[in-house]
């Protein structure tokens, strides 16, 4: 079984990794988008295996209760992204805003980039977790940049400016953790290593472990889009294809956010080490307030959902800071269906964006009317980011909220007041987006709905029934995480 | 080891502290550019000789690749880019050099403050190569911050990850550092030089970053 479960591991791996040497070679463009889909496919059946085989962790790699959540919610994304990227990437040669030669480059990137993630998640060293976030921040600097317009540079400088700044104070917090491990446990790999990490934390020199925290905190937390060290994000959302905004959203923010989870478990081993949790529920705080007063003066629609995942990364920093079984739990919930939702929000966004040949609110109107199942979608799409009910975000939202009301009430009241305010500023751009006299391009869609669907069914389906062995896992993961 | 040996990778390592000052204070291309290149030159001396009293050999690796990227390859392309972007005139900083310099002398403090006290436990070697490995860091950012061009931007980022390297050596044994290393010269090869100098140039006829500014996502 065990051999089984590490090809298994290894296939998530060397198929994202195989398919982008090949994509980068293929010449025909029609097939090229058929195999990025499979190729995404393969992998997200190699991660579903996951569930019944599971490997022995080796010095680099691990598959443990934690990380099997994310890799599942990535290449599940990753693989109805794919689905929408064939028919946007479509359009987008018909209109002449990409070459063939740059969708090559764009093809080849994208399997590079979920190569990166998976890696991240699956590492089970630091140092190797630390090169593919680092790989998958190139990756995506250089997708953003890829329409080679004024904006489209400037976001990409500012997010390769600010990501690698991060990251750099993110490997100087993997250092202090070697060397804090390195004195217990013994040079080498060992002390590098997550499983090994985890166990020994609690005899760890707790000043060492406090200042990497810090530093790990800054640095993944900058990739998070935490504010304030978010500036990159709502650029780099805007200016690059639509599909890499999905991924960068949907699941980049999670991976890192995963990073400071890791650390964050390593750093409750140890009793006598600060606690992680106020940071996090500071930073998330921040994030959720200042997001949702920025939301109001938007005027470019996929900043506007950018600055919307600052606010929800900032709950699930929240959640997660708070900790406990049920604040976990919640979290954990709340980044799934955060992921699904403002995926399936940008799959929409971008083929509206597509249509009316603008991102700019004032130019798009009453989509309901001129595109209903667009428009609808949209509709959907925000009644569930907002966290209305009977959609999984408002299960996950509520949750949060009810539980720190037990604990902090203080916090509670800030977090709904952020949530309100953000909720009042959505629905206000949505009502001209949506409803009202239709205005611009009344062209048909060539659109493929099927993703955007599924994710609001899987959403929707959430909010309804959540299975009892989904909450037992749920449940079990968030006792993991503490 | 021996007191000599600790001596003289600490003379190295703050070696490198004061040529991050010398980068501080350049309000000229080329002389930046050179003195960028005699930090790596630094930092991969001070690497080779962690490799030789660690008896670590793959840090010669991390050496070599520090001494023939940044310390030469890195510096010759900048070199050519900017005599045919025909951008070798002063460059701008964005505060006086004499604030600049206190600054830096304050964030050299802090991480000799911040880094001694804990680290006490550590290897003596480890101990002060971080505290200075903090404080190139902290100046590389004070770089960062201070530049208003480019080129100046990548310089100050490069110097961070000399910081970086001088850091990750320090810590005695670590695996990985040599493809830390790696990956960390292919980010700085492949996007800065490869692509975005070229490619602002031609949109912007400049490489200030205050250009770049104007041209910001949200349009009123």
């Amino acid at each position: 079984m065990t051999d089984l479960g590490a090809l298994v591991v290894d296939a998530i791996l060397i198929v994202p990794a195989a398919s982008a040497a090949l994509l980068a070679l293929l010449p025909d463009d029609r097939t090229t988008a058929r195999l990025n889909v499979l190729a995404t496919l393969l992998t997200l059946l190699c991660a579903i295996a996951l569930f019944v085989v599971r490997p022995e962790p080796s010095p680099f790699l691990i598959v443990d209760d934690v990380n099997v959540v994310f890799i599942v919610l990535n290449t599940l994304v990753g693989f109805t992204t794919s689905v929408f990227s064939s028919t946007y990437i479509a359009h987008e040669l018909e209109t002449g805003r990409l070459t063939h030669a740059y969708l090559r480059f764009y093809h080849a990137m994208y399997q590079i980039l979920m190569f990166a993630m998976n890696l991240a998640l699956l590492a089970n060293n630091v140092g190797l977790m630390w090169v593919a976030v680092e790989l998958a921040t190139l990756t995506t600097v250089l997708m953003v940049g890829i329409y080679r317009t004024p904006e489209a540079l400037e976001a990409a400088w500012k997010y390769f400016i600010l990501g690698s700044v991060g990251i750099a104070l993110a490997l100087f917090g993997t250092i202090l953790v070697y060397l804090a491990a390195s004195s217990v446990i013994g040079e080498g790999l060992e002390a590098m290593a997550w499983s090994v990490l985890v166990r020994r934390a609690g005899e760890f020199d707790p000043a060492l472990l406090n200042l990497a925290f810090v530093f790990l905190l800054l640095g993944y937390g900058t990739k998070v889009g935490l504010v304030p060290l978010h500036a990159w994000l709502p650029d780099a959302h805007a200016e690059g294809p639509t599909p890499i905004s999905a991924v960068l959203s949907g699941l980049l923010l999670n991976v890192a956010l995963f990073a400071v989870l890791r650390f964050k478990m390593v750093m409750s081993a140890n009793a006598e080490a600060i606690a992680p949790g106020p940071l996090m529920v500071t930073l998330g705080l921040v994030s959720v307030v200042f997001a949702a007063f920025m939301l109001y003066r938007r005027h470019d629609i996929k900043r506007m959902f950018a600055y919307s995942s600052i606010e929800h990364m900032g709950i699930i920093s929240f959640a997660f800071g708070m900790g406990g079984p049920l604040a976990n739990f919640a979290g954990l919930l709340h980044m799934i269906m955060h992921s699904l939702t403002k995926s399936a929000i940008f799959f929409a966004v971008g083929h509206i964006a597509q249509i009316k040949g603008t991102q700019e609110m004032a130019d798009i109107r009453g989509l309901t009317t001129s595109h209903p199942i667009l428009g609808w979608g949209l509709v959907l799409g925000v009644i569930a980011i907002v966290g209305l009910p009977p959609m999984g975000i408002f299960m996950s939202e509520f949750l949060i909220l009810s539980s720190t009301f037990a604990r902090q009430p203080a916090l509670a009241v800030v977090l709904a007041l952020g949530l309100l305010v953000a909720l009042g500023a959505l629905l206000r751009h949505l009502n001209g987006l949506a409803f009202g006299e239709a205005h611009g391009s009344a062209a048909p869609a060539q659109a493929s709905f099927v993703p955007m669907f599924a994710h609001l069914a899987l959403v929707l389906a959430a909010g309804i029934f959540l299975p009892p062995a989904m909450v037992l896992w749920f449940q079990h993961v968030a006792e993991l995480l503490r | 080891m021996d007191r000599i040996a600790l001596d003289v990778a600490h003379m190295f390592a703050g070696g490198l502290v004061l040529v991050s000052f010398m980068l501080l204070y350049q309000d000229r291309m080329f002389s930046l550019i050179n003195i960028f290149a005699l930090h790596a030159f630094v930092v991969s001396v001070s690497v080779a000789w962690q490799a030789y009293i660690q008896n670590a050999p793959h840090l010669y690796v991390t050496a070599a690749i520090a001494l023939v990227v940044k310390a030469i390859v890195i510096p010759i392309v900048l070199h050519r880019i900017i005599i045919r972007l025909g951008i070798h005139r002063n460059i701008e900083t964005v505060v006086g050099i004499g604030q600049i310099m206190l600054g830096g002398i304050g964030l050299v403090a802090l991480s000799i403050l911040v880094m001694l006290p804990i680290t006490a436990e550590a290897g003596t070697l480890a101990r002060e190569d971080l505290a200075f490995a903090l404080s190139v860091i902290l100046l590389g950012l004070l770089i960062m911050v201070s530049r208003r061009n480019a080129v100046g931007q990548v310089i100050g980022f490069m110097s961070i990850e000399n910081g970086l390297i001088l850091a990750a050596t320090g810590a005695k044994g670590m695996p990985l550092v040599v493809e830390i290393s790696v990956a960390f010269s292919i980010l700085v090869a492949l996007i800065v030089i490869g692509i975005f100098l070229f490619r602002i140039r031609e949109r912007f006829d400049s490489v200030d970053m205050h250009v770049l500014d104007s041209f910001r996502g949200e349009r009123p």
